[in-house]
């Protein structure tokens, strides 16, 4: 009916009887506090109730990909970093990886362990931080102090043996920066210890709240079709019942030789995606405790440091879990130093789109709730 | 309040001797603007630490000791910060809405007793002028949202006028339910009809019903978690008060803590017997013990527990959604209060409470 945005945002009103309602339109963002960053979404408004969600992307283009094309294979690395600033090492991970592939070069036992356990841990850093931010999303202060509290812990850890707190540069093709710290085995294991108890506190104060079950039950509905048609990944995509994880189905590192479950939801609302993120933190301190007893020695770094990248002319594609769906790299090479072309596929820029679907006939209320349990991170969007 | 014995009532007292009594009223207005400026900065510095405990930080350190002094601080900051009017705000409503908000707290605050003696104005209507003039404050909302001229603003002043009408039903149903125990809307006849002990547990079930009740839909209006639809940040920016700065935002700021000091207050006053101390029906020498601290003392500990209660809510709970709300007052609080008003009516008439015979005849 209508075609461009100008169109909708001047609603011709045909209807004239005298008790009528008009739909109207706000802009939430770019500078919402509940937009996480520099998201525009567009709504067409109808009182309380959400008619339509238009997100509008842009405000935080960087150009990556064709940065990442005018610097060499192993300079590229360091953009990653900034896609999904909460997932850095896992998209470290993976841009070294689809390198590594592609110029054939090996790897170790130890290298693959370490990469592992930190990817993991990252995992746990960034649902802790979601968790905060979700509980201030649904108006709730205390559990995002409770949440960075935590990810304290972790990032203190990443801090020692990476020496960076958020854009860690820390997987490199052909092993890692830097060796781990003499103090990280230690470490990991006591903050294992004082982090499995803390969930149950989580729960105490956040899951078994009333409010927040009724503020999340039934709203958002997205079932296993729509988001498998919207391309939706991660944690939203397999509380839709969807039990795809890349760490199962093509297992990467050393997650092939330990043993944990993927949490699946029932309905696909946002409580199955809150339970979801929820539980699979419990699966991820349970990958490191399997893992962080028998590192493996070894060198930590397999090839000549800051050695020239050729990988042979070809297109290459990796792709991983991090903590938000999957995060995929495509290089085209063209046997020079720098590839000729760097595709991101970013869950993010997937996961977003599933809110025009899901969000109208609810509350602004709902909307928030429904970003938020879609755990977004802008920079990963726009890329 | 600082300002000592001031007339327990104001309109026998002008009759009596005009100028002493005008002087008195006057000091006594002073006293409670004085009161309202300290009574807010504390306020704002107590949850500002309650807070920062209930997550594990320390809240404010750096402004004099353990940061007493931060909210003097920041009263200097907004005082000296730019008024900024929206260009296209109509700029008389945007300019009269904080006043508006502010006054209404101020009216109310004079009809709170502190003590026996200090007493500001005690109206033989007490309770019905407190209901009315508290409704007041609303306007004071709808103006600042409206005349904004944002939509984010007139959101939160439209969830805001809903939510604040509907919770005065359920909060006016329970303090009927005391009105009608003590017989009486004169709030020193309330808090004397309380003597022999607390209408919360004196009124077997229906005192606590009522009491809960009114905590809640006392919670609602002054628009705190999880009742803070009106400001919901993390949907609505800042809600009403998205475009005020400087003092004007101050004044909602201060409005809204006032605001929770008359709602304790008046719970404290209505519930757990205001500066009547703890009393067990006729058993003098406790209750002459009791009697030793100051009525102010009790006044005060008893709204600042009310207080603090309302802190712990809105520092562990989220918030609700609008229907939910709505849901909540009409069709579970509205009717819990009216079964509860029924149950107090008999209750009443037939004496059915706890030491009935020391208060007949009010």
């Amino acid at each position: 009916m209508v075609k461009t945005l100008e169109d909708r945002i001047n609603p011709s009103s045909t209807n004239d009887s005298v008790l009528s309602t008009q739909e109207y339109f706000v802009n939430m963002g770019p500078q919402h506090p509940s937009t996480h960053g520099v998201l525009r979404l567009v709504l067409k408004l109808d009182g309380e109730t959400v008619r339509e969600v238009i997100p509008v992307l842009g405000y935080i283009h960087r150009g990556m990909e064709k940065k990442a094309e005018t610097i060499g294979y192993r300079q590229q690395i360091h953009l990653t970093d900034r896609l999904d600033y909460l997932c850095s090492v896992m998209n470290n991970w993976v841009s070294a990886e689809v390198v590594e592939k592609a110029a054939k070069i090996e790897s170790n036992e130890r290298i693959q362990t370490i990469r592992t356990i930190v990817a993991e841990l990252q995992r746990i850093q960034s649902h802790l931080l979601w968790w905060g931010v979700f509980g201030m999303d649904l108006g709730a202060f205390t559990p995002f102090l409770y949440g960075f509290r935590d990810r304290e812990k972790i990032t203190k850890i990443f801090e020692d043996t990476i020496g960076a707190r958020l854009t860690m540069n820390y997987i490199q093709p052909g092993g890692l920066m830097y060796d781990i710290h003499p103090d990280f085995v230690k470490d990991v294991k006591s903050f294992l210890t004082y982090i499995k108890p803390l969930f149950a506190e989580y729960d105490g104060l956040v899951t078994g709240n009333i409010i927040i079950q009724e503020r999340l039950r039934n709203v958002g509905i997205m079932d296993a079709k729509t988001a498998i048609a919207l391309g939706t990944t991660g944690p939203v995509l397999r509380a839709s019942g969807v039990a795809h994880d890349l760490r199962k189905i093509k297992p990467y590192g050393v997650y092939s030789k330990v043993d944990f479950a993927i949490p699946i939801g029932t309905v696909g609302d946002c409580w199955d995606r809150y339970a979801v993120r929820m539980l699979e933190m419990r699966e991820s301190v349970k990958i490191v405790e399997q893992l962080i007893d028998n590192v493996p020695e070894g060198k930590h770094l397999t090839m000549k440091a800051g050695a020239k990248i050729r990988p042979p002319a070809g297109v290459y594609y990796e792709e991983m879990e991090t903590a938000r769906g999957i995060f995929g790299v495509m290089i085209n090479s063209d046997g020079t130093e720098k590839p000729s072309r760097v595709y991101y596929r970013t869950p993010n820029f997937h996961n977003i789109w599933s809110i025009t679907k899901i969000s109208p006939g609810g509350r602004i209320g709902d909307l928030v709730a429904i970003m938020s349990s879609l755990d977004i991170v802008v920079p990963d969007m726009d890329r | 309040m600082s300002t000592p014995s001031i007339s327990q009532d104001i309109m026998t007292n002008l009759g009596n001797s005009p100028g002493i009594s005008l002087a008195l009223f006057l000091g006594g207005l002073i006293g409670a603007v004085a009161f309202m400026a300290i009574a807010g900065l504390i306020l704002i510095y107590a949850e500002r630490k309650i807070c920062a405990h209930f997550q594990c930080r320390l809240g404010p350190m750096r402004v004099g000791w353990h940061g007493i002094l931060q909210s003097v601080a920041d009263t200097i900051k907004l005082l000296m910060k730019e008024d900024i009017v929206p260009y296209a705000a109509d700029k008389f409503m945007h300019a009269l809405a904080p006043i508006v908000a502010l006054a209404a707290a101020l009216m109310t605050l004079i009809a709170i007793p502190m003590s026996a003696k200090i007493t500001l104005a005690d109206s033989n209507i007490g309770v019905l002028y407190i209901s009315a003039i508290s409704g007041i404050g609303v306007l004071g909302i709808l103006l600042g949202g409206w005349s904004s001229n944002n939509k984010w603003s007139m959101l939160g002043a439209m969830r805001a006028g809903a939510q604040i009408i509907s919770y005065e039903l359920s909060a006016t149903l329970s303090i009927l339910a005391i009105v009608m125990l003590s017989g009486s809307l004169k709030i020193s006849t309330i808090i004397q009809s309380q003597e022999a002990g607390w209408w919360i547990w004196r009124a077997p079930v229906v005192g606590l019903v009522a009491f809960l009740s009114f905590l809640i839909s006392s919670t609602a209006e002054v628009n705190r978690t999880p009742f803070d639809l009106a400001e919901g940040e993390s949907e609505l920016a800042a809600g009403f008060h998205t475009e005020y700065s400087g003092m004007r935002f101050a004044f909602f700021f201060l409005a809204e803590y006032l605001n929770l000091f008359i709602v304790s207050a008046l719970g404290a006053t209505l519930f757990l017997g205001g500066w009547m101390p703890f009393h067990l029906g006729e058993w003098t020498m406790f209750n002459q013990i009791m009697d030793l601290i100051p009525q102010s003392i009790w006044f005060l500990g008893k709204t600042s527990f009310m207080i603090f209660v309302s802190m712990w809510f809105r520092w562990t709970f989220p918030r609700l959604r609008v229907d939910q709300l709505m849901k909540l007052e009409w069709k579970v609080l509205l009717p819990i209060g009216f079964v509860n008003l029924l149950l107090c009516a008999f209750m009443t008439l037939f004496g059915f409470y706890f030491f009935s015979t020391t208060t007949r005849g009010f």
